[in-house]
């Protein structure tokens, strides 16, 4: 994998990916779809940015009642250009752009979902989704509950988030915690083309309403993609990396980081194991807590501030449900309770390899 | 279309008079008489479900109730309108024009009862759930319409909002998307001079709420709210004008909250009787029974079977409010995803425990 040379912290990722040694031990992304098919499928190298397209456009070829809405997806083909394409192959009435409001957008989803489509709307930025997050908590969430079932929701929310471009303020939020504190959401984030590919696909097939964040610094990351790999569930988390000595729990943005450091650790000597979230709700109590169990000592990953947060709440319920196997106590490494930082702050702000391995030699190992 | 043709007049339409007159009107043909009768019979109804309703809030039986007292000629009216395959997407105020519409009365009560967030399957008479958070119906109402128009189904929308609700953003969005896109939504606005204490004068400095509507570029109409004669002609014409693919119109229906907010509320606080007394004049069943009366289309017997139908269904209404069962408190769980999450499934567990826990130290 290879990531935008823009970013600081990818910068760290590949120098020590291309010094280190490891070979086996480190499982490449689309390693768990690819052994599942064999080496004769359509595998082909492809940015994150292009499998997301690709699952729009295989997803809206194989549904008529799949559409695509948002702001500027129509001609631009959307301003990371996810929709590129799109309603040029399939048509005005397939992809369009809308108003320019956000609420508008994710509302006018509702009733088109109610009746019988299947719509995936884009929000243009993290922090630009807020204007629909009534719509989103009071309606989105809520409205097969409140129907006892009788009105399911199959709609997606893309959402471009996270760090790591630079992007000036309201460009670069870790939104998660709002929307997996909502009951009713389910909440998916890729960390690898592989991931953006499949869970997009089953995301839109899904029948509930279904929160897809896409971390945008990972746009321009490529991996080995097969398309005709079965389509994943959601709910599942991935063991990015096997290891023996400390467990790296991550999602999205961080999945690549907590990679990078697990690359540096082994250099000195620790194998630590990595775990890619992928479905932040519902979470994957049983793949997340068989890891810790297995290796007594966990470091929860994530760029959102920690007070209160989706870290937090792994922290929580790997402390609760493995209490007894933990050799330390699970340590949080986050971004810091600020606002996110500015463009020449980002490296300061963001959870990166030394970070995560001053937490790691944090884990009591001179006492087991 | 010329741009003043998006404006409303300078006085609401209105084809039945408050001293029972009826007027010709150049636009809006009048309603067969067999309409308005039926329309009576409803207006009846409304009017004792209203009652009955608050009723049942001052024995405890329901939660709380926003009564349409006075506004129930636009709740039928927004009812009578649809086709069979249109829809309505209404407010918490809007149970008369629910009912009216075919829902049974007790289903429509079960979200003020308390027992569930909606008691009755939205498509089995085309009623999206009564929506609470004010406006945010209206972009549902688009997008329902929206998709029907791309399937080429000639469905009709009909979205209810309040006054109050015309300062959200959620409608401004909504009346934008609808014209942009060229839907067929009626947005009906019923103008009763308050969200809960705060009148109109505080909502907008607009000349009417239907004059907002040439901002938009569709088409603004306003109507006595307490004429039912004039609100079916009126939202008739705009329904029919929408399936043809002309396009959303705003309707302002000009009426007037009798009643407080709900009873959680006091009215006395912010307004005057003398404010209230022109309005009661203006009741829209007396009008109309005036109208059906004088013009022998209804005798006193029709009217008392009307009101004792309306009290049979008042009967029911109590005895199934008063006899139900206690909501499942598993409940809570079943339906928040279509599979359940496995930490619902722990949690359902759980609850269930602590039930038989409960029930085992109750013995």
């Amino acid at each position: 994998m290879t990531i935008a040379p823009t970013d600081p912290v990818a910068k760290q990722a590949d120098t020590n990916g291309s010094g280190s040694a490891s070979g086996g031990s480190t499982a490449t992304p689309a390693a768990e779809p690819a052994s599942a098919t064999g080496a004769a499928s359509a595998t082909r190298t492809m940015t994150m940015a292009q499998a997301l397209n690709r699952a729009l456009a295989d997803s809206l070829e194989a549904d008529p009642s799949v559409v695509v809405f948002g702001e500027d997806v129509g001609v631009l083909g959307g301003v990371f250009r996810i929709t590129d394409g799109l309603t040029a192959r399939f048509g005005e009435q397939r992809c369009f752009d809308t108003p320019l409001a956000e609420a508008g957008i994710v509302g006018t989803a509702v009733g088109m979902a109610m009746n019988g489509m299947r719509p995936v709307v884009e929000m243009q930025f993290d922090a630009f989704a807020f204007p629909a997050f009534e719509q989103i908590v009071d309606h989105v969430a809520k409205m097969g509950n409140r129907t006892r079932g009788a009105v399911r929701l199959p709609m997606v929310i893309r959402i471009p988030y996270a760090g790591g471009i630079g992007g000036v303020e309201h460009h670069s939020d870790s939104s998660e915690a709002y929307y997996v504190h909502t009951p009713g959401l389910t909440v998916v984030s890729p960390a690898t083309p592989q991931d953006a590919y499949g869970l997009l696909r089953a995301a839109i097939a899904f029948p509930d309403p279904v929160v897809f964040l896409e971390p945008k610094k990972l746009y321009w990351s490529t991996g080995e993609v097969d398309l005709d790999a079965p389509i994943p569930a959601l709910g599942r988390a991935r063991i990015a990396r096997t290891g023996t000595d400390a467990t790296l729990i991550a999602y999205g943005p961080s999945v690549p980081v907590a990679l990078a450091a697990a690359e540096a650790a082994e250099l000195e000597g620790r194998s630590l194991q990595v775990i890619d979230l992928r479905s932040l709700v519902p979470f994957d109590d049983e793949t997340v807590c068989d890891a810790v169990r297995s290796t007594g000592r966990a470091v929860v990953i994530a760029e959102a501030p920690g007070f209160a947060s989706m870290a937090s709440e792994i922290a929580a319920r790997v402390s609760e449900r493995c209490f007894h196997h933990l050799l330390a106590p699970v340590r949080r490494v986050t971004g810091f309770d600020t606002p996110f930082a500015p463009p020449k702050l980002e490296k300061f702000y963001l959870p990166g390899v030394d970070r995560i391995l001053d937490a790691v030699d944090d884990l009591q190992w001179e006492e087991s | 279309m010329h741009a003043s043709e998006l404006l409303p007049r300078d006085t609401p339409v209105r084809l039945i008079d408050q001293t029972g007159e009826s007027h010709e009107d150049e636009e809006y043909a009048f309603p067969s008489l067999e309409r308005l009768r039926e329309g009576y019979r409803h207006l009846v109804l409304g009017r004792r479900i209203n009652d009955q309703a608050n009723a049942l809030v001052r024995q405890g039986r329901l939660a709380v109730y926003p009564s349409s007292h006075g506004q129930e000629a636009a709740e039928v009216a927004a009812a009578m309108v649809l086709a069979e395959g249109d829809w309505l997407f209404p407010t918490y105020r809007d149970t008369v024009a629910v009912i009216t519409r075919g829902v049974d009365p007790f289903e429509a009560f079960v979200l003020l009862r308390g027992d569930w967030h909606s008691g009755f399957d939205p498509r089995a008479h085309n009623v999206a759930p009564q929506s609470t958070p004010l406006a945010t119906q209206l972009l549902h109402a688009v997008g329902f319409a929206h998709a029907a128009r791309m399937r080429g189904e000639d469905t009709v929308v009909v979205a209810l909002c309040g006054d109050g609700a015309t300062s959200e953003g959620d409608f401004h969005e909504a009346l934008n998307f609808a014209a942009v896109f060229h839907l067929p939504v009626v947005f009906l606005v019923q103008n009763n001079g308050y969200a809960i204490s705060v009148p109109l004068s505080r909502q907008t400095a607009a000349p009417s709420i239907a004059h907002k509507a040439i901002g938009y570029g569709m088409r603004g109409v306003r109507v006595d709210g307490n004429d039912l004669a004039a609100l079916l002609a009126v939202l008739g014409h705009a329904v029919e004008t929408a399936r043809a693919d002309g396009g959303p119109a705003l309707v302002e229906a000009v009426t007037y909250r009798i009643q407080s907010h709900t009873n959680a509320d006091d009215a006395t606080r912010y307004r005057t009787d003398a404010e209230v007394a022109p309005w009661l004049e203006r009741d829209p069943l007396t009008r109309l029974r005036g109208w059906l009366g004088a013009n022998g289309s209804m005798s006193d017997g029709d009217d008392a079977e009307f009101q004792a139908q309306a009290e049979r269904v008042a009967a029911d209404l109590r005895a199934a409010i008063n006899d139900e069962a206690e909501p499942h408190p598993e409940d809570l769980f079943a339906y928040v995803y279509s599979t359940p999450t496995p930490q619902l499934v722990e949690q359902a567990e759980q609850l269930a425990a602590e039930r038989r826990a409960d029930q085992e130290a109750a013995r």
